[in-house]
């Protein structure tokens, strides 16, 4: 393998990886721009969501499976989303702390659980057929770079997702109350929004698209109950460096994240490349410390 | 049509508001007088729900809404126009007035053709309508604000200091649309004002406030400015 086959290939890998942090990340940015809430269980969204998937291909066999289970998981982690944001975030509104508590609980309630019910090690989704080969670029200064199918359609998957977020947040009247109540809260309640209800389908939206990033995770790496703790992180630094609430900064957080610690990974260890990564975001944040994308605006109050 | 009963209210355990008697007929315009600090905006917050009533009673329509929440009283059919005006920034002027019309709930009406209704009203903003709301003017902002709470086609429309730091062209123009909405639309007015003169010429009584509690109240026609003023200067 060449040297730029090689570059290409982390490249290739960092997007792929960009895709399943956006995914998990996107849910994180809304509820977190939107509610202020910091949802600690939204990394066990991702785990459940890869569990789902394992569970619909054991079922439904490997074809169909795997497309059942990325329906099953985004509606049951939405549903699940639904039910936390009722019974749990909605009574501790303006608690920021103990909503941080509550739902750290969740996610080690759910993390057990996992454990307890297909054990500790993990267990493996294996790709249908059609998605387990490789498209090989067979050009003169590319000879030897496959694409493996698997990151391809998770990558377009991301892309999918971030436009049909885009889309309704732009075109229906679900988008504009998101938009309003993330603006400013107040004045869309006076004005007639039922902002709790557009709290819970945001909420409940963002954990069903962090499921959706589990199955598809499935395909690249085993489901352990603990899978969801190692994309957290790393979906917490992209909302942060996205700046709050934005899909765009959201967008090119994550592809800057991803890209970043695939290309240090050539040159260093994986360890060293995180190092690396979290040092970068701290100065960045020295620079901009609101991120990427932030709303200017000449409104009166804003302070 | 809107009642307050000893309402009182507080930050913390600061009281702002105690012992509020009020009494707002259909269609009438009541200015609400008094200097910075007594409690005007206070008032206004909690009779459109987003500062909570610590005692008292509000209803509306013979509806005991003390402690129903916001979104619920602009269904009723509370219009609220904010200090400062609460405009979506990000939003364009159309997406604005769009947002009017939660106030209708679930019976969302055919929106555009109520935003003609305010495009007439305020041809400004008919020129306006894909500009951001946060590029435009104080005065532009002010009568977008208005346009946005009349989508909802409210009953009783809140306003607090609607000429704050505003040219007198559109100060003007303001008290106009006001008028109109009143005399054609039948809709009731509550007006946070600090100028007499804007608040003789629109509104029929007056209510005076000091230290969170009504001092005085009666009818413009019938009294002479200069008899509050000893109320209001400092």
């Amino acid at each position: 393998m060449s040297e730029s086959t090689l570059v290409l290939g982390q490249l290739f890998n960092g997007i792929s990886v960009a895709s399943i942090l956006l995914l998990a990340a996107l849910g994180l940015a809304l509820s977190f721009g939107l509610m202020r809430v910091i949802n600690m269980a939204h990394g066990e969204m991702v785990m459940v969501g890869g569990y789902l998937s394992y569970m619909s291909i054991q079922a439904f066999g490997q074809g169909p499976g795997f497309f059942v289970g990325l329906v099953v998981a985004f509606i049951c982690t939405a549903l699940f989303g639904a039910l936390m944001e009722a019974t749990l975030i909605r009574r501790l509104y303006g608690r920021p702390l103990d909503t941080l508590l509550a739902t750290w609980g969740v996610s080690l309630i759910l993390q057990q659980a996992a454990r307890s019910i297909f054990g500790p090690t993990g267990v493996e989704v294996t790709a249908p057929a059609w998605l387990s080969g490789s498209l090989a670029l067979g050009g003169t200064a590319l000879t030897g770079f496959a694409v493996p199918a698997v990151r391809l359609f998770i990558i377009v998957l991301a892309a999918l997702v971030l436009g049909g977020m885009t889309l309704i947040l732009s075109k229906t009247k679900l988008g504009l109350l998101v938009r309003a109540v993330h603006q400013n809260r107040a004045m869309a309640e006076a004005l007639g929004a039922n902002t709790r209800l557009v709290d819970l389908a945001v909420f409940s939206l963002g954990t069903g698209i962090a499921g959706l990033a589990g199955a598809a995770l499935a395909l690249m790496a085993p489901v352990t109950p603990t899978v969801g703790q190692s994309y957290i992180v790393y979906a917490f630094l992209v909302v942060i460096v996205g700046g709050l609430g934005s899909l765009t900064g959201t967008l090119f957080a994550a592809l800057l994240v991803g890209i970043f610690s695939a290309v240090t990974q050539i040159f260093t260890s994986v360890s060293v490349a995180d190092v690396l990564l979290l040092v970068s975001v701290i100065v960045f944040l020295q620079f901009r410390p609101r991120g990427i994308v932030f709303a200017r605006s000449r409104a009166l109050e804003e302070t | 049509m809107l009642t307050l009963d000893g309402v009182s209210a507080a930050y913390g355990l600061s009281p702002v508001l105690s012992g509020i008697e009020m009494r707002i007929e259909a269609g009438e315009a009541v200015a609400l007088l008094g200097r910075n600090g007594v409690g005007k905006t206070t008032l206004l917050r909690t009779i459109i729900g987003l500062h909570a009533a610590g005692g008292g009673k509000i209803a509306f329509d013979d509806k005991p809404i003390t402690a129903w929440p916001a979104f619920r009283r602009a269904q009723l059919g509370i219009g609220y126009v904010p200090q400062g005006r609460g405009i979506f920034a990000q939003m364009t002027v159309d997406e604005n007035l769009a947002m009017g019309s939660s106030a209708h709930g679930a019976r969302v009406k055919a929106a555009p053709k109520t935003f003609e209704k305010i495009y007439e009203l305020f041809p400004t903003l008919g020129r306006l309508r894909a500009r951001k709301g946060g590029v435009l003017s104080g005065g532009e902002q002010q009568q977008l604000a208005l346009g946005r709470a009349l989508v909802g086609e409210p009953r009783l429309l809140l306003l607090d200091e609607p000429c704050e730091g505003i040219q007198p062209s559109i100060v003007q123009e303001i008290e106009a649309v006001l008028l109109r909405v009143r005399k054609e639309l039948g809709v009731a007015l509550i007006v946070v004002e600090q100028h007499l003169d804007f608040a003789w010429s629109i509104a029929q009584r007056y209510y005076v406030m000091q230290r969170g509690t009504v001092v005085a109240s009666g009818s413009t026609a019938a009294d002479d400015q200069a008899s509050i003023h000893s109320l209001l200067s400092v």
